[in-house]
C-alpha cells in the first residue's frame, strides 16, 4: 500500500512538472519565463490538478449516493441542469457575475440531480446497468431542451464551445474559484465515513444510525457544487468521476475513508495526463480536453462494462 | 369494458390490409398538404423546391424505418436500434477518417459514387465485426448490450471529434458538407444512389419478407424450420449497413426517430407479418417527418429543428421503455 501511494504521488508530481512545461513557448531562467509561468502555466495546471480532485470525488459521492458503480455527474443530468441553469442566466442576467451564475447553475443542478435520484427509487428493477442507462437518456433529454432554448436564443454556438472542456483560457485570476471546488472535496474527506455507510441503503444505514436523508441532501449539495464549479470554470470533462473511482475500487475496495485519497489522486493524474496529450497530438495547436478525455473515458467505460461479464 | 369492445372491434374488423390502407392515405394526404399549403411563389419553383424537399423525406423515412425494423428483428428485441448502437457514428467517424486519411483536396475530387461506396463497405465491414462480437461472441443481457451501445456511440463521436480538431479548417468543412447535408440541398448524386439503395431494398424486400418471419421467431426455431439464418443475418446486416449510410449522408444522424417510428408500427399494425410491417414503418415514418416538418414550418416558422424535437421526445419514450421494463 505504502508502495501504491508513494508511486501515485511521484506520478503526479512528475505529470506536473511536464504539464508546466508543455507549451509554444520555452522557459528559461528569465523573468520573463517565470511570469509566463505564474500567470498562465502553474495556474493551468493547479486547475488541472484541483479539477481532477474534485470531479472524482463527486464522481464517487454520486456513486454512493446512487448506489451504483456506473454513474458520475455526466451520466446523471447533474451537468446538464448546471448547464441548463447557465442558459438561463445568459439569457434572463447575461450582465450578472460569475457567482450568481455559479449558484444559480447550482441550484438547477440540485434540482435535476435531486429529480433523478428520485426517479431511481421509482424503478423497480435495479439492475446496475439499468441506472447509468436511464441517467445518460435522462442526461440527453434535459440536453435536447438546452439545445431547443439555444437554437431559439441563437446561443448555440456560444453553448458549444463554453461547455466543452477546456483549459486553454486559464489564466491567473481566473480560476480561483476552482479553488472552492478542491476545499469541498477535502470537506467531503470528512464525513467519507458516513457516505461509505449511505452506500448501504436507506434502511441498513438509518438502522446503524445515519440521518440518511441528511447525508443525501449533504452529498447531493456537494457533488452539484463542484459540477457547477468546474462547468463555470472550465467546461465538461465526461467519464472522470466515472472511470476513476472504478479503477481504483478494483485495487483496493470500497472503504472510501481509506480509498477517496487515492481517487482524488489518480483523478489529477488521469486529468494532468489528458490534458498533456491534448496538447502534444496536435502541437502547437491545441485540442479541448474535455474531446481527448471523451475517448480515453468511454474507452475505460466500455472496458468496464465488458469486465463485469 | 368499454376499450375492451372498442380494441376488439379494432382487431376483428380493422385487418392490417385496411390499416395499411388507412396509414398510405394519410401519408398521401400529408404530401398533398406538404406541397401545396400556401404557396406563394410560382407553381413551378414551389413544386421544384419542395420536391427535392419531399423526396429527401421520403428516402430518408424509407431508410430508417426499414434499417430500425430490420435489426430488431435480428436481435430479436424492440428497444434496440442502429443509432442507439452507435452505427451512426460509426460511419461519421468513417468519413472523417478518410477525410483525415485521404486529405480534403483529393477526398473531393473522388468520384462521388466510389467514394460512397467506400464509406459503406468500410461501414458494413465494421458494423459486422460490431454486431457479431456484441451478439454473437458475446451473449450480453439486453440492458448492458444498450449501455454498451450508448457508450460505443459516444466513443466514436469522441474519436471523431479529435480527428475534426486537427484536420485544417477547410478539410472540415468538406466533412461538415457531407456529414450535415441540410434538408434543402440534396446532392444529385446521393439522389442517384438513393434510388439504387431503395431499388435494392424493394427487391430484397419481395424475395425475402417471409424469411424475415421466420428468422423472428428465433434463431433456433428458424435454423429448424430451414431458413439459413447465418446467412441472412449477414445479408441482413449488410442490408442495414447500406441503409445507414444513406440516411446519415443525407441527414446525419438522428437517434431516436426508428425507436419510435418503428414502435408505433408495432402497436397499429395488427399483425407480426414483415409484409404489414415493414410498409406501415415506412408509412409512419414518412408522415412524422413529413407533418413534422410542416409544423415546424407553417406553425412555429422554423423556430426550431425538427431532429431537437425528435430527440427530446424520443428520449422520454426511450425512458418509459426502459422504466416500464416493456421490452420483448
Amino acid at each position: 500500500m505504502k508502495k501504491i501511494s508513494f508511486s501515485i504521488v511521484m506520478l503526479v508530481i512528475m505529470l506536473s512538472i511536464i504539464s508546466i512545461f508543455v507549451g509554444v513557448q520555452h522557459l528559461h531562467f528569465s523573468a520573463e519565463s517565470f511570469d509566463l509561468v505564474l500567470l498562465s502555466r502553474l495556474p493551468r495546471t493547479l486547475a488541472l490538478i484541483l479539477a481532477g480532485v474534485s470531479l472524482s470525488v463527486a464522481g464517487v459521492i454520486m456513486q454512493q449516493l446512487a448506489r451504483n458503480k456506473f454513474v458520475e455527474p455526466t451520466t446523471t443530468g447533474t451537468v446538464e441542469s448546471a448547464t441548463l441553469g447557465m442558459l438561463l442566466m445568459l439569457i434572463f442576467y447575461p450582465d450578472a457575475s460569475v457567482i450568481y451564475k455559479l449558484i444559480v447553475a447550482c441550484i438547477t443542478s440540485i434540482i435535476g440531480t435531486g429529480f433523478f435520484l428520485l426517479l431511481l427509487r421509482k424503478v423497480p428493477l435495479r439492475s446496475d446497468v439499468i441506472v447509468p442507462l436511464i441517467g445518460i437518456m435522462y442526461a440527453g433529454v434535459i440536453g435536447a431542451v438546452i439545445t431547443f432554448i439555444a437554437y431559439r436564443m441563437d446561443l448555440l454556438q456560444s453553448i458549444w464551445v463554453w461547455t466543452q472542456g477546456d483549459f486553454s483560457m486559464i489564466l491567473k485570476g481566473r480560476y480561483e474559484l476552482l479553488w472552492f471546488a478542491g476545499i469541498l472535496s477535502v470537506v467531503a474527506y470528512f464525513t467519507a465515513d458516513k457516505f461509505t455507510l449511505a452506500g448501504l441503503g436507506k434502511q441498513v444505514s438509518t438502522n446503524l444510525g445515519l440521518n440518511y436523508n441528511g447525508i443525501f441532501i449533504w452529498g447531493l449539495v456537494i457533488v452539484s457544487l463542484i459540477t457547477g464549479v468546474t462547468v463555470v470554470n472550465s467546461g465538461i470533462i465526461p467519464f472522470l468521476g466515472l472511470v476513476v473511482p472504478n479503477i481504483v475500487s478494483i485495487v483496493m475496495g470500497d472503504n472510501l475513508r481509506r480509498s477517496l485519497p487515492f481517487v482524488a489522486l489518480v483523478g489529477a493524474a488521469l486529468v494532468l495526463f489528458c490534458d498533456i496529450l491534448a496538447r502534444l497530438i496536435n502541437f502547437p495547436y491545441e485540442i479541448p480536453i474535455g474531446t481527448v478525455m471523451g475517448v480515453i473515458g468511454s474507452g475505460l467505460f466500455l472496458y468496464l462494462l465488458l469486465r463485469r461479464q | 369494458m368499454r376499450i375492451q369492445s372498442v380494441t376488439h372491434f379494432l382487431q376483428t374488423w380493422l385487418t392490417p390490409q385496411y390499416r395499411l390502407m388507412i396509414a398510405a392515405l394519410v401519408t398521401l394526404v400529408t404530401i398533398g398538404l406538404f406541397m401545396s399549403y400556401g404557396v406563394k411563389a410560382s407553381w413551378e419553383f414551389t413544386i421544384m423546391f419542395r420536391g427535392k424537399k419531399l423526396l429527401t423525406f421520403l428516402i430518408v423515412a424509407f431508410c430508417i424505418a426499414c434499417s430500425t425494423l430490420f435489426f430488431q428483428t435480428l436481435s430479436h428485441n424492440r428497444i434496440i436500434t442502429p443509432a442507439i448502437m452507435g452505427f451512426d457514428s460509426l460511419y461519421i467517424l468513417i468519413q472523417t477518417l478518410l477525410v483525415f486519411s485521404i486529405g480534403s483536396l483529393q477526398y473531393a475530387q473522388m468520384n462521388e459514387y466510389v467514394k460512397w461506396g467506400l464509406e459503406v463497405f468500410v461501414l458494413v465491414f465494421a458494423s459486422s465485426f460490431l454486431f457479431q462480437w456484441l451478439f454473437i461472441k458475446k451473449q450480453l443481457n439486453l440492458y448492458i448490450l444498450i449501455l454498451i451501445g450508448v457508450v460505443l456511440g459516444v466513443f466514436f463521436q469522441s474519436i471523431s471529434g479529435v480527428f475534426m480538431r486537427m484536420i485544417s479548417p477547410t478539410d472540415f468543412a468538406v466533412l461538415q458538407d457531407s456529414a450535415f447535408a441540410s434538408f434543402g440541398a440534396v446532392d444529385f448524386h446521393l439522389l442517384m444512389i438513393s434510388a439504387l439503395v431503395v431499388l435494392f431494398i424493394l427487391i430484397f424486400i419481395v424475395r425475402n419478407h417471409h424469411k424475415l418471419d421466420v428468422l423472428a421467431l428465433g434463431k433456433f426455431t428458424a435454423i429448424n424450420l430451414g431458413v439459413d439464418q447465418a446467412q441472412l443475418t449477414r445479408l441482413l446486416i449488410i442490408v442495414i449497413s447500406v441503409l445507414v449510410g444513406l440516411s446519415t449522408s443525407l441527414v446525419g444522424p438522428v437517434t431516436f426517430f426508428g425507436l419510435l417510428v418503428v414502435n408505433l408500427a408495432y402497436f397499429l399494425t395488427g399483425s407480426h407479418l414483415h409484409r404489414f410491417l415493414i410498409p406501415m414503418t415506412v408509412f409512419i415514418a414518412m408522415i412524422t417527418l413529413i407533418s413534422g416538418e410542416f409544423v415546424l414550418q407553417h406553425v412555429l416558422h422554423y423556430n426550431t429543428r425538427l431532429s431537437i424535437i425528435i430527440e427530446f421526445v424520443g428520449g422520454l419514450f426511450f425512458l418509459s421503455l426502459v422504466i416500464r421494463k416493456k421490452i420483448a
